[in-house]
């Protein structure tokens, strides 16, 4: 039974690590202009698809993953300085209407540049599963989890040690008393949309050799990585991370102890419990105005 | 007076003249992206090159064919809706088509009430039975895969098995058939478990196969990407016990995505896989390897059973317009219905009122998959 359970535990904590990825952009997104940025999955997608590409086309697989999540990082760019800057006079309601039609756009535009195919990236460091105490995991696992960890550090010194970081962080407290200290709230959302996009598809490199890619693979992750950062409080870094795994241990314990058939479920119920009864998620920030 | 008969007589000969130069249309709608593009894309392109052949050769009864083909991408609404276009707008003879079960059936209804003749390249025993008047199908049926499995399980002394399935149409219907035959077979199923369409990771769902205690062999009922995330998570977690899967994932691009994992997966599969294997008094040989060379010598890549329903689909209503001689939809209909021994690359097909699959097990090989190639199972 233990050896089960240390199992589910692993394959949760794996795909909890890649929507706490997820996650994290969104939060950053948030924090930075209260977009809700639901062409997040998109960013995962472009970085599987791309260093797949890449792959295939020859490239070694280190650099291809490094293309990839720059590309990614150029499509946030351009995501932001074309369709989010321009209407920055909107209301947020607007805006993260205007994601959804990105992320339509950078599906199709996937789907036309690649194909529609499944494809696959090699295990960064081979296929031999190592045993642990009874359960069995991927060394790509243990890369997926190291690599979230070492993200999440430096995501930590940037906010907190660098200009650029704190920057980010005022704005996201107040934005208008940001701008009055000369904060450039354009800048903030240009690098809060790259950064953003450089972890989703930081994401999609990692999981790929595990779960696969293809162009549509962007929809369940964003809307699985929303809900984990409702889960831990829109917003919230630390939220996101904890969502994140929370997440995809539910998923991962539920679908091992409850039904295989429902796993899905489990990510739209939390989103419709936690937006119910928990509306600050579990690590929540109490904001000073409240307002949708 | 007469000079009007003879005018009359004239018009209709050059109506008629006109009428024999008219293409035959053969419509088609197939999976070629999406899910089950490895179904579809071979599909096409054996669609394609064999009207090309075909027309090179003056083309059948006179006149060339003329193939309409459209992108379903493993959707039952495109499905439908290029269907519809097919008979109404292209208005075509008959179609060869329908990648995947769940696109066949979704169709079916349309087929019946247009009375157009329809030969389906998917798997599920539910698109003949009950028998539909103007539905035949080509590949072996998902009953007949469980039947030749659990003979060679049986074989091999395996009583106790489990069943992992996905959410699919053929899916589901694959795990229905093989619950039913099974007890008849000898075969008990001591766990079954199921994953979603979309789903990455099955693990939890073999660690539980894992666990169960007794289970000597684990069927996989599915196709496209489930099985090879199934092949995958089964080699992590270590399980001993032989893998099977159904002919649905007969194709190299199964390979591909699960690796080596795949080594030692056990399937039933045409011959067609195997082709230079077979020994030369084999009455499959000849048809197999000629579709083999024609279609690796085109297209510069693997032959998979599923171009191998397409061309059995295509050289069966060749046949039959030949031998209905014209395209009358019911006449051809009933030619269909009247093939006896015509030699596909699946095996001989017999058709008749009461079985619209056409194929014994006979044609149904076990293979195993071993240094990445297909090999026939010791």
């Amino acid at each position: 039974m233990s050896a089960q359970f240390l199992q589910f535990l692993l394959t949760g904590l794996t795909v909890g690590a890649i929507y706490a990825l997820v996650a994290l952009g969104f939060a950053i997104i948030y924090n930075a202009s209260h977009v809700l940025n639901f062409a997040q999955g998109e960013f995962v997608m472009i970085g599987g698809m791309a260093a797949a590409g890449f792959v295939e086309a020859g490239l070694p697989l280190p650099l291809a993953a490094l293309l990839a999540v720059g590309g990614a990082m150029l499509v946030g760019l351009a995501l932001e300085k074309l369709a989010i800057e321009p209407a920055r006079g909107a209301s947020v309601v607007t805006l993260i209407i205007i994601t959804i039609g990105a992320s339509i756009l950078l599906r199709g535009l996937a789907s036309l540049l690649w194909d529609k195919k499944i494809h696959s990236l090699p295990a960064f460091s081979g296929e031999a599963p190592l045993k642990l105490g009874g359960a069995t995991l991927l060394p790509q696992t243990l890369w997926v989890l190291g690599a979230t960890l070492v993200t999440v550090a430096l995501l930590w010194w940037f906010f907190n040690r660098t200009l650029t970081g704190k920057a980010i962080l005022a704005v996201s407290h107040n934005r208008l008393a940001a701008q009055l200290m000369g904060i450039s709230v354009r800048r903030v959302l240009l690098v809060s949309f790259g950064l953003s996009a450089a972890l989703g598809a930081l994401a999609g490199v990692l999981i790929a050799p595990i779960s696969f890619t293809s162009w549509d693979v962007g929809v369940m992750l964003g809307l699985k990585g929303f809900a984990a950062a409702i889960l831990g409080g829109m917003g919230s870094g630390p939220g996101a991370i904890i969502g994140g795994l929370a997440l995809g241990l539910i998923e991962s314990l539920g679908a091992g102890y409850l039904s295989s058939a429902y796993k899905d479920v489990f990510a739209f119920v939390i989103i419709l419990a936690a937006l119910i009864f928990l509306p600050d998620g579990l690590a929540g920030r109490r904001r000073a105005t409240e307002r949708v | 007076m007469k000079h009007r008969a003879w005018f009359a007589a004239a018009l209709l000969a050059a109506a008629a003249a006109v009428q024999a130069q008219e293409p035959i249309r053969i419509g088609s709608f197939l999976s070629v992206t999406g899910p089950a593009a490895f179904l579809g894309d071979p599909e096409q392109k054996t669609l394609e090159l064999y009207v090309e052949k075909l027309n090179a050769a003056g083309g059948v009864l006179g006149r060339k064919l003329e193939l309409v083909a459209y992108d379903s991408a493993g959707d039952a609404e495109k499905a439908r809706t290029f269907a519809k276009r097919l008979i109404e707008q292209d208005k075509v003879d008959l179609i060869v088509g329908g990648s995947t079960t769940g696109e066949t059936m979704a169709v079916v209804p349309l087929i019946e009430q247009a009375g157009i003749p329809f030969i389906s390249l998917a798997g599920a025993v539910v698109i003949v039975e009950p028998v539909k008047k103007w539905v035949f199908k080509t590949p072996h049926s998902d009953r007949q895969a469980c039947e030749r499995i659990f003979v060679d399980m049986k074989a091999r002394g395996t009583t106790r098995i489990a069943l992992i399935s996905g959410a699919g149409g053929f899916d589901k219907s694959m795990r229905a058939q093989c619950m039913q035959v099974a007890k008849a077979h000898g075969i008990e199923i001591v766990a079954d478990e199921s994953y979603g369409a979309g789903d990455t990771d099955m693990t939890a769902q073999l660690s539980k196969i894992k666990g169960t205690p007794g289970v000597q062999a684990v069927l996989n009922c599915g196709f496209g990407q489930g099985p090879a995330i199934v092949t995958k998570n089964y080699k992590q977690l270590g399980i001993a016990a032989p893998l099977y899967q159904s002919h649905g994932v007969a194709s190299k691009g199964y390979i591909q995505l699960a690796g080596d994992a795949a080594e030692g997966v056990r399937l039933p599969a045409a011959a067609l896989l195997v082709a230079e294997a077979l020994p030369d008094s084999d009455p499959q040989k000849k048809v197999v390897l000629g579709y083999k060379r024609d279609y690796e010598s085109r297209y510069k890549s693997d032959v998979s059973t599923f171009g191998g329903h397409a061309y059995d689909g295509l050289m069966i209503a060749v046949e039959a317009l030949k031998k209905a001689g014209g395209t009358d939809k019911a006449k051809v209909r009933d030619a269909i219905e009247s093939v006896r021994g015509f030699m596909g690359t699946a095996g001989a097909f017999n058709y008749s009122p009461t079985d619209h699959v056409g194929l014994d097990v006979a044609g149904f090989r076990m293979l195993e998959i071993r240094k990445g190639d297909w090999t026939l199972a010791r």
